[in-house]
């Protein structure tokens, strides 16, 4: 980590004043950060544009599939626009984006966008345990591995950080369905709920364990908990490498810091030192590193979900590249890419939040 | 003491050549010292040497089908098992190790120079060439990398070719961004300011002095990075749209042994076990380089 400098360093030329003035320079770092947004937007749909139009030998085909009627195949060029200029071909594509048109997927026969919706909030609810495992168990971690530098725990962080950045997480995958699926038996397989209790929950949010838990169906959410456990765990493993090696890195850093001495020399215990003061600071930079391992499950997710059939977004990407339907795979990979622009800012706006040096 | 050593350690080298050579045993000397970065080490040259001698090592053809003997467990005769086609699953690891190789070298080569051209010029010129190539790559970096693969796979075709391609397109950008960083302190070093006023042009100051700078710390980057693209070309593999069959490539072969995985472990469990390793080889060699060629 570069800023090596402490909060009792505090900023020499940042006024700390309030009222107008630290309203002009929230809205020029506002207005700052959301240009970046806007340019990155705008490479996002430039890059999709180009593998869309650009790249496929004939994109018409790419859109309707090989076996399309003469009749499908000129309406869909048509629509493509491939008559006109480039410049105006993306012109449209960039409209119609924004109005949420991302075409209609061959497969499902459904617009895209109305397939992601519905496929979405599974990959949300993966994401979201998959973080949290890795939140409980690399925070410790990386603070055990911190504070009891060079022995053991350290060992162990490096150890699981090496492990989880080597593994191929969909053969990790496969191995935790024949360890903990078919020879113990301790959870359940593929898929995110039993057959037996499909019909039991309404599809209200989406996310199978809100929704069985709010209509009380706690048989069936016990049983989503058991499909949800180990793709969640194998998820997490990634994101528990990273959050402990960065906290690690933080608690560190912030150790050496004067107010731990002086938190000591008063006579603390070493465990408030540790817990309620450093890692309190830690927390500052790591909220960023949590949000960005968020966004980074989102690509764990696309194969985690082919081995686990889970029906999130990820497989919907596969399946689309299996089939060669591209506005699928091309409406998945833009929604990923404006979903990790978007958890970027917000790790950004988080940080300055949370930070008093930065305000 | 030899005279080798005294040639290698001497304060006072004699030539260009002595110092860098001394500077490189000097680091081989603390590499050493780090058990886990020989641990890697020795994996990675491992891999080179099984690549380079697959045909002696392997003890049945790669691509030999023999129904008979399909689905058989490890035994003493097939180390590893066979798979649904009776091929040997030890043998098509052994060969797996030169596809594997073949995409991280295809990848290496195109990514490094390019991201580190590109990184160098954007430092050394700075002004809006530094906002525009910058912007480019945090369009890049939005992307998470599989996906952003996975879409251009989808454009281009299945193929081992498409999938280097495509992982080359996706990787380019941390190198760029090492280089720049690289390349703004040593920008307003010194001796770049003597070859300016030596009246040398931007592109050899570029080329000849900023890039050579860069090049330990962007060695040390392509080492860590290559876990991850083999990790990434696994799973193209895996998903089908990298090498196709019958090449021995283990993501594809993961993928294979995925039907009969509660039957016979054997068949996705071994080239599995060889990608973590290869992975984890080269994770530990990066960070022991880390440690000794950029002590900061």
């Amino acid at each position: 980590m570069a800023s090596s400098s402490g909060p009792m360093t505090g900023p020499a030329t940042a006024p700390s004043g309030s009222g107008p003035g630290r309203l002009t320079r929230w809205g020029k770092l506002l207005s700052r950060e959301l240009t970046t947004v806007a340019i990155t937007m705008f490479g996002l749909l430039a890059i999709t544009f180009l593998i869309a139009r650009v790249i496929p030998i004939d994109p018409v085909l790419a859109v309707v599939g090989d076996n399309a009627r003469p009749d499908v195949y000129d309406a869909a060029r048509l629509a493509l626009g491939l008559d006109k200029p480039l410049w105006q071909q993306f012109a449209m594509y960039v409209g119609k984006v924004f109005t949420g048109d991302l075409g209609t997927s061959i497969l499902t026969a459904q617009p895209v966008i109305s397939d992601i919706k519905r496929v979405f909030p599974a990959t949300l609810e993966l994401a979201t345990l998959g973080t949290l495992v890795g939140i409980t168990f690399g925070i410790p971690l990386g603070v055990l591995a911190a504070v009891y530098q060079g022995r053991w725990p350290d060992q162990l962080a490096r150890f699981i950080g090496l492990f989880g950045y080597s593994i191929p997480i969909f053969w990790l995958g496969l191995m935790g369905l024949l360890l903990f699926y078919a020879k113990l038996g301790w959870v359940s397989g593929p898929g995110r709920i039993s057959i037996a209790y499909q019909d039991f929950v309404m599809p209200v949010t989406g996310v199978i364990l809100l929704d069985a838990a709010m209509q009380g169906e706690w048989d069936a959410f016990w049983n989503a908990l058991s499909h949800l456990v180990l793709p969640s765990a194998v998820l997490g493993m990634f994101s528990l490498a990273y959050i402990s090696r960065m906290t690690r890195s933080f608690m560190i850093t912030e150790l050496q810091q004067q107010y731990v001495i002086a938190a000591r020399v008063k006579g603390m215990s070493e465990a408030r030192v540790i817990w309620r003061h450093a890692l309190r600071n830690a927390l500052v930079p790591l909220t960023t590193v949590i949000a960005l391992s968020y966004a980074n499950l989102l690509e764990g997710s696309v194969l985690t979900e082919t081995i686990f059939a889970w029906p999130g977004l990820g497989r919907y990407i596969t399946n689309g590249l299996l089939n060669a339907d591209m506005n699928a795979v091309l409406g998945g990979t833009l929604v990923v890419g404006a979903i990790f622009i978007g958890v970027n800012l917000f790790a950004d706006i988080l940080g300055r939040i949370f930070d008093p040096r930065t305000r | 003491m030899s005279n080798w050593t005294a040639y290698l350690t001497t304060d006072a080298p004699a030539s260009r050549r002595q110092a860098r050579l001394g500077q490189a045993w000097r680091q081989w000397l603390a590499l050493k010292q780090n058990p886990l970065a020989i641990a890697g080490l020795i994996i990675v040259v491992s891999l080179l040497l099984i690549a380079a001698f697959a045909p002696l090592i392997a003890p049945f053809d790669p691509l030999a089908q023999n129904l008979d003997r399909r689905l058989m467990p490890p035994s003493t005769l097939n180390f590893f098992g066979t798979d649904s086609l009776g091929r040997d699953i030890f043998s098509r690891i052994v060969y797996g190790a030169r596809v594997t190789l073949f995409i991280v070298l295809l990848v290496v080569i195109s990514v490094g120079p390019l991201g580190l051209l590109i990184g160098a010029t954007s430092g050394y010129l700075g002004g809006w060439v530094d906002r525009a190539l910058m912007r480019l790559t945090d369009v890049f970096l939005a992307f998470p990398r599989l996906v952003l693969a996975l879409a251009f796979v989808a454009a281009l075709g299945p193929g081992l070719e498409n999938a280097v391609i495509a992982i080359a397109f996706t990787a380019w950008p941390p190198y760029a961004r090492v280089a720049r960083a690289e390349t703004l302190v040593i920008r307003n070093a010194d001796y770049i300011a003597a070859v300016r006023l030596q009246g040398a042009s931007s592109w050899r100051i570029v080329l000849r002095h900023i890039v050579p700078m860069c090049l330990p710390s962007l060695i040390v980057r392509t080492t860590l990075d290559m876990a991850g693209i083999i990790l990434t070309a696994a799973g193209l593999g895996f998903l089908g749209l990298g090498a196709q069959p019958p090449m021995p490539e283990w993501g594809a072969m993961i993928s294979a042994g995925r039907e009969q995985i509660f039957d016979q472990w054997w068949v996705a469990t071994f080239p599995g076990l060889a990608i973590c390793v290869v992975a984890l080889g080269f994770n530990l060699l990066g960070d022991g380089l880390r440690d000794v060629m950029d002590a900061k």
